[in-house]
C-alpha cells in the first residue's frame, strides 16, 4: 500500500489540472502578450484565473499577482514593501515560527540597515497578541504573519492581529503567509485587514512554480525582478499561462467542496491522533483537535530517531516528513519547534504527517498499523 | 592548431618483456577515455611512443581533461602536423608555432630535431642549427640555451611533420587491466574513493562494495556511494559496485555483543563478506580507507583484529596518511564534495560512545561465540540479496 503523507512538502495534482494544462501547453500555448489571437487566447486564461482568485477573496482582480510559488510571493512582498516604504521607517515585525522564505528574507533586509522583530510563540505554537502590540512602534512599516504553520499546523490570530495593528496605526502593512492555510480556509483580506497575502499552487493540488501574490490596491510596493513590465510592471516575465490555468482550476476544485472536506480532514486527523496516543511515550505537538489546522500532525517519538522512522516507514510505502532535518553530521534542529520549547531530546524524534483530500481513513490505519509495528522495534536499537 | 597528441608514459616504458601488455593495456585504456570526447581519433603505438591523432574537429580541452584521467600517461604533449613542403616552409610553420604558442618572448629555448624518416635532405644536428638560426632572426628577442632551455621545441620528421614543446602532467601510475583486480570496501566517506583510486593507479581494476542499513540509511545514502563510485570510474573504467544489506547482521550483533565492540566486530564482517564476493569474482585483494588511529576502528590494534578474519591481502593505501593529505587527493579526483553530503552510513549509526581502542583478539572471538546460531544464515541472506549495480562515468 502507497500512502502519502506529506501534503504540506507537496500534494498530487489534480488530474483535472494536469489535463487543462497539457491542452494549453500543446495546444494554446501562445504568449499573452501577443497581438495576434493565439496571444489573446492565452491571455484569456489568466483573466479567467484572475477573477476565480479575485472572486474566492473578494478582492479585486487588479489585485492578483502571479508568480512562481510561495517564495518569490513572500520575497516580492517584503522586499517590495520594504524598498517602496522605507522612508517612513524601518522596522519590521515578524514570527520565530514562519517559513524560511520569510525568516531568510527577513536575514537579507537586516543586512540591508532594516530591523526586524521576532515575535515568540506559546508551547502550542501560537503568537500572542499582547506581545505584538509591545513590539509595535511609530518606525514600524510592516508585520509578517503566516496564517498556519507548515510544521506543526498552528494557526495564528491573523484576523485579530489585523484590527490590533490597523488601530495603532492604519498605514503599517500586514502581509499573510498563507501557503498552508489557504485551501483549507476562506480567506477574505478586506475583512481580515491583510495587505498582502501570498499563495502557493502546489500545496492544493496545482501544479509546482506558480503561486500568487495578492496586494491591495492602496498599498506602496516596488518589483523586484525587472523586464518586460508584464503584471503591471510589478513582476515581469512572460506568465506561465498552464500553470496560472491550472492554478485556478485547483481552487475552483478545492473551494466548490471546502466545507465537506475540510471536515472530512479534521476527522482524518482526529482519528490518526487518537491512534498514536495509543502508543506509549509519544507528545503530539500544536494543537491535537480543531484549534489547528485539519491537515497537519507533528508528533514526537521519544527514543526513536527521526529520520529512521521515516526511512522505516518509507519501507512500508508510507511517505512522511522529518519534523527537523536531524542527521550525525548536520544537525539542524527546527526553529518552529524550538520557539515552541519543544524538549531537546524530542526534537530529532519529531515527525510530521500531512494529509490531503486523497487521504482515506484506510490509509490512517495502515500507518497506525505501521507505526504500531516500527515504533517498539526502533526503541529496542538505540544509539547507547 | 594542434591536432594531435604525444603520449609519454614513464614507468611502462622499464618494464621489460612484459612491455608490450603494459602498452596494449594503456592503448586501450586511451581508446577508452576517447570515447567520451566529440570527435574522431585515431590511437597509433610506435616503439617507445604512443600518439593519438584527432581525424575531425575536436574539443581540446575536453581532450585533455580525459587524457589526464588515464593512469600510465606521464605527459601529455599536444603536437602541430605540418606537411612537408621544403625547409623554407618549415622554417615559416616554425616560427609561427612558437608565437603561437609563447606570446611573451622573454626564455631560452633549444631545438631538438629527430629524423626517423632517413631521406629527409637535412640530419638531426644540421636541422637543430639551421631551425634554431630561423627562430632567433624571427625573434631575436629569444636566447638559445643548449643545457638547460626554458622550452625545449621537438621537431619530428616523419611522413609529416610533428612540432611539440609543451607537456601537460598526466597522472602517472600504470594502465589499468595491468595489474589484477581488487575489492573497494566502499563507504560514504572521503578516505574509501581516495584508497580505490590509489590502487587503480596501480593498473588494478576496481570492483566495490558497500554496506546499507535501512531504514537507519537512507537511499540518498545510497545514491550517494553510486556517485562516489561514479568519479572514481572516471579513472577507473566500469565498477561493479555490490550494494549488502547488512541491516540484519548490524542489529543481531548489537542485541548480542559488548556495545564497545560493535564496530570492530561489525567491520570483521564486513571484511569476511567483502572477501566472499571478492572470492567469487576474481578479484586478488581487498582494499580499505583505513589510515592508522584515524578512529577507534583504525588503531594498530583494531586493525590487527579485522585483518585477522581475511586470506586474501589487505591493500590499504592510506595507511601513513593524515586526514589532510587525503582530502588533497579527494579534492584532486573530484569526490570530496560528494563525500561531504550529510548522510548517515552504516557505521556511525550505533557507534558506541567509547568504543574499544585496544580490542583483543581472542575476547572478541569469544563474544562472536555468541552470535553462532543466527549469523551464518544472515551472512547468507545479506549474500544472496547482494544488489550489482554497474557504475560508469559517461560525463
Amino acid at each position: 500500500m502507497e500512502v502519502y503523507l506529506d501534503n504540506s512538502a507537496t500534494t498530487r495534482c489534480f488530474d483535472e489540472v494536469a489535463e487543462l494544462m497539457t491542452k494549453i501547453m500543446c495546444e494554446d500555448y501562445g504568449n499573452p502578450s501577443s497581438l495576434h489571437r493565439k496571444g489573446v487566447q492565452a491571455e484569456q486564461y489568466i483573466r479567467y484565473a484572475k477573477e476565480t482568485i479575485a472572486k474566492n477573496l473578494k478582492v479585486n482582480e487588479k489585485e492578483i499577482f502571479f508568480t512562481s510559488g510561495g517564495t518569490e510571493s513572500d520575497n516580492l512582498a517584503l522586499r517590495g514593501c520594504a524598498y517602496a516604504n522605507c522612508r517612513a521607517g524601518r522596522h519590521l515585525i515578524t514570527t520565530q515560527i514562519e517559513h524560511p522564505a520569510i525568516l531568510q528574507t527577513m536575514k537579507q533586509l537586516e543586512e540591508e540597515g532594516f530591523r526586524v522583530t521576532y515575535l515568540p510563540v506559546d508551547e502550542k505554537g501560537c503568537i500572542r497578541p499582547e506581545d505584538l502590540q509591545r513590539a509595535i512602534t511609530g518606525e514600524t512599516i510592516l508585520v509578517s504573519i503566516m496564517h498556519t504553520n507548515n510544521e506543526v499546523g498552528s494557526l495564528q490570530p491573523i484576523e485579530e492581529a489585523g484590527a490590533l495593528i490597523k488601530r495603532m496605526n492604519p498605514r503599517i502593512l500586514f502581509h499573510v503567509d498563507a501557503v498552508q492555510g489557504y485551501g483549507k480556509f476562506r480567506i477574505l483580506p478586506k475583512k481580515m485587514h491583510i495587505d498582502l497575502l501570498s499563495v502557493s499552487g502546489h500545496k492544493i493540488h496545482g501544479p509546482k512554480g506558480i503561486g500568487f501574490l495578492y496586494v491591495d490596491e492602496k498599498v506602496k510596493i516596488k518589483p523586484i525582478l525587472f523586464g518586460g513590465g508584464q503584471q503591471n510592471g510589478l513582476r515581469s516575465g512572460t506568465e506561465n499561462v498552464p500553470a496560472i490555468a491550472g492554478l485556478a482550476k485547483a481552487i475552483e476544485i478545492v473551494y466548490s467542496k471546502l466545507d465537506r472536506e475540510v471536515e472530512e480532514l479534521y476527522q482524518i486527523k482526529e482519528a490518526f491522533v487518537e491512534g498514536v496516543k495509543q502508543i506509549p511515550d509519544v507528545f503530539v505537538n500544536g494543537h491535537p483537535g480543531r484549534d489547528g489546522a485539519p491537515h497537519v500532525v507533528s508528533v514526537s517519538f521519544q527514543g526513536v530517531r527521526s529520520e529512521v522512522l521515516l526511512h522505516a516507514l518509507e519501507d512500508k510505502g508510507v511517505y512522511v516528513s522529518a519534523g527537523s532535518a536531524c542527521s550525525a553530521h548536520k544537525p539542524q534542529p527546527s526553529a518552529t519547534l524550538q520557539a515552541m520549547g519543544i524538549d531537546k531530546e524530542l526534537l530529532g524524534s519529531t515527525i510530521r504527517f500531512s494529509f490531503s483530500a486523497f487521504t482515506t481513513m484506510d490509509e490512517i490505519s495502515y500507518t497506525l498499523q505501521c507505526l504500531y509495528d516500527i515504533i517498539p522495534m526502533l526503541r529496542r536499537f538505540t544509539r547507547k | 592548431m594542434f591536432t594531435a597528441f604525444l603520449i609519454k608514459y614513464a614507468e611502462i616504458g622499464v618494464k621489460g618483456k612484459n612491455r608490450y601488455l603494459f602498452e596494449e593495456a594503456l592503448v586501450k585504456q586511451i581508446k577508452n577515455a576517447l570515447k567520451r570526447c566529440e570527435g574522431r581519433f585515431e590511437v597509433t603505438r610506435t616503439p617507445g611512443r604512443i600518439y593519438v591523432e584527432a581525424l575531425s574537429e575536436f574539443d581540446y580541452d575536453e581532450t585533455v581533461d580525459n587524457l589526464k584521467t588515464v593512469f600510465g600517461i606521464s605527459g601529455i604533449c599536444p603536437v602541430v602536423h605540418v606537411e612537408d613542403e621544403g625547409f623554407e616552409k618549415l622554417g615559416q610553420d616554425i616560427v609561427k608555432y612558437m608565437d603561437n604558442v609563447y606570446p611573451e618572448k622573454n626564455f631560452t629555448f633549444k631545438v631538438q630535431a629527430r629524423r626517423s624518416r632517413k631521406n629527409y635532405p637535412l640530419n638531426s644536428m644540421e636541422l637543430n642549427v639551421e631551425l634554431g638560426g630561423v627562430i632567433l632572426d624571427a625573434f631575436p628577442e629569444l636566447k638559445v640555451d643548449v643545457h638547460n632551455p626554458d622550452v625545449l621545441l621537438n621537431v619530428e620528421i616523419r611522413e609529416k611533420i610533428y612540432i611539440y614543446s609543451e607537456t601537460i602532467p598526466g597522472p602517472g601510475g600504470m594502465p589499468i587491466g595491468s595489474n589484477g583486480k581488487a575489492m573497494l570496501l566502499l563507504s560514504g566517506g572521503i578516505d574509501s574513493p581516495v584508497a580505490g583510486y590509489m590502487i587503480a593507479k596501480r593498473g588494478v581494476k576496481i570492483d566495490a562494495v558497500y554496506f546499507h542499513a535501512p531504514p537507519y540509511t537512507s537511499d540518498r545514502a545510497k545514491q550517494k556511494v553510486i556517485d562516489l563510485a561514479k568519479q572514481v570510474s572516471r579513472y577507473t573504467g566500469p565498477i561493479y559496485l555490490h550494494v549488502i544489506n547488512f541491516t540484519d547482521i548490524q542489529l543481531y550483533i548489537y542485541e548480542k555483543c559488548p556495545h564497545d565492540e560493535l564496530t570492530i566486530i561489525m567491520r570483521r564482517y564486513m571484511m569476511k563478506i567483502a572477501e566472499h564476493i571478492a572470492k567469487e569474482t576474481e578479484c586478488l585483494g581487498l582494499i580499505t580507507g583505513e589510515s592508522i588511529g584515524q578512529v577507534a576502528s583504525q588503531t594498530v590494534q583494531s586493525l590487527a583484529v579485522t585483518n585477522e578474519v581475511c586470506t586474501l591481502p589487505v591493500f590499504r593505501p592510506l595507511i601513513g596518511f593524515d586526514k589532510m593529505e587525503i582530502v588533497d587527493v579527494s579534492e584532486k579526483i573530484g569526490t570530496y564534495e560528494t563525500s561531504i553530503l550529510p548522510y548517515e552510513d552504516c557505521c556511525t549509526i550505533f557507534v558506541a560512545k567509547h568504543p574499544v581502542t585496544k580490542p583483543n583478539l581472542n575476547i572478541i572471538k569469544r563474544h562472536e561465540q555468541n552470535l553462532n546460531e543466527k549469523i551464518e544464515e544472515l551472512m547468507q541472506t545479506a549474500l544472496d540479496t547482494d544488489e550489482v549495480i554497474v557504475v560508469n562515468y559517461e560525463g
